[in-house]
């Protein structure tokens, strides 16, 4: 649900990365934050465990300019990946507007991507939201294990396992390393604003 | 014998929450009337997914509210899991005393909290007072 403020003309969307623990949800959002810092105006905020894993959240808010005069804020979260974290996963994921979803390409752990992802499709019903229909954005991370002799999953391989019908936009990357990282976020902000413009659109807002 | 806990979601809600600058304005002037008036340096009215929706200080904060409002959102939500496994609905008082600086967060209704920044020349009592009434008065603008 993105907040829509008519007098100060700004629009907040929740963006949230989504994935198995261990995908490098955080460190996409760790690079982005490196990496885009003049126009972030706060803080990361990270709540960890003792082992360093998300407990709660990763979070910060990321102006990325005006669309249609309305200053447009986005909330870039993260959600803990362990399977026992589901709860707060539900709680991150209200009010979402667009998801990214982070699958590891390490081939150890294909079926984790697999049961991440639908685990956030069931997490979504749960506020009425269709995983067909929501802005989303399937990022294959860790491409960069390969050089270092791990066995990795082909890229046809993850996209029949997660992608067939779902048919989502998505993305070979590194988060370590960068590659990609922007350009996964470009595309759901991109992808989320049209569908905010077209919820604008059709509402009696105006 | 284990029991399930079930996260308290209320209402679905699938259209995005907007409000005019006349509701905007109502509710900025009665936080900053009845709390800013009576002491509290911060004021924010958020919504359950960590949105800023009205955000009110005495002057002199220079406070990170996005991030606090994510925060705390999430902080409630937590709270009310932790209600409902020890057999409560919720906790109808969220308190969280510093050294200096105190956070008080009530509900507003199903979707909406306000949040309350104060140090310790205000007191708790007088505080929960002033939000009854405030709580009252968004209600009405809200309605």
């Amino acid at each position: 649900m993105a907040f829509i403020n008519l007098k100060d003309r700004v629009i907040q969307a929740k963006i949230v990365y989504y994935g198995p623990g261990r995908c490098g949800k955080t460190t996409n959002l760790e690079f982005i934050y490196s990496k885009c810092r003049e126009q972030i105006n706060s803080e990361m905020v990270t709540v960890k465990t003792q082992g360093d894993r998300t407990l709660f959240f990763d979070f910060f808010p990321f102006d990325i300019g005006k669309i249609a005069g309305y200053d447009v804020k986005i909330q870039l979260y993260t959600v803990p990946g362990q399977v026992k974290y589901n709860s707060t996963r539900r709680l991150v994921l209200k009010g979402v507007d667009g998801v990214v979803f982070v699958a590891d390409s390490e081939a150890e752990r294909r079926s984790k991507n697999v049961s991440s992802l639908a685990n956030l499709q069931e997490n979504l019903a749960l506020y009425n939201k269709n995983i067909f229909e929501i802005p989303l954005v399937i990022q294959y991370n860790k491409r960069d294990l390969k050089n270092q002799g791990i066995e990795v999953l082909d890229v046809e391989t993850m996209e029949r396992d997660l992608n067939e019908t779902l048919k989502a936009p998505s993305f070979e990357a590194s988060a370590l390393d960068g590659d990609n990282v922007v350009a996964t976020l470009k595309k759901i902000i991109s992808l989320t604003m049209s569908s905010l413009e077209k919820e604008l659109e059709n509402g009696d807002w105006q | 014998m284990r029991s399930r806990c079930v996260l308290p979601f209320t209402r679905e809600i699938t259209v995005s929450l907007i409000l005019g600058r006349q509701h905007l304005d109502r509710i900025q002037d009665t936080l900053k009337k009845n709390l800013i008036g009576s002491g509290v340096q911060n004021t924010m009215l958020i919504d359950m997914a960590g949105n800023v929706i009205v955000t009110v200080d005495n002057g002199g904060e220079t406070r990170d509210m996005y991030s606090l409002a994510a925060l705390a959102a999430a902080n409630f939500g937590a709270m009310c899991s932790m209600a409902k496994i020890v057999g409560e609905d919720e906790f109808s008082l969220l308190f969280h005393k510093g050294q200096k600086e105190n956070i008080y967060f009530s509900r507003v209704n199903d979707e909406l909290l306000l949040i309350n920044i104060f140090n310790n020349q205000v007191t708790l009592g007088f505080l929960r007072l002033k939000m009854a009434q405030v709580i009252e008065e968004l209600c009405k603008v809200l309605d």
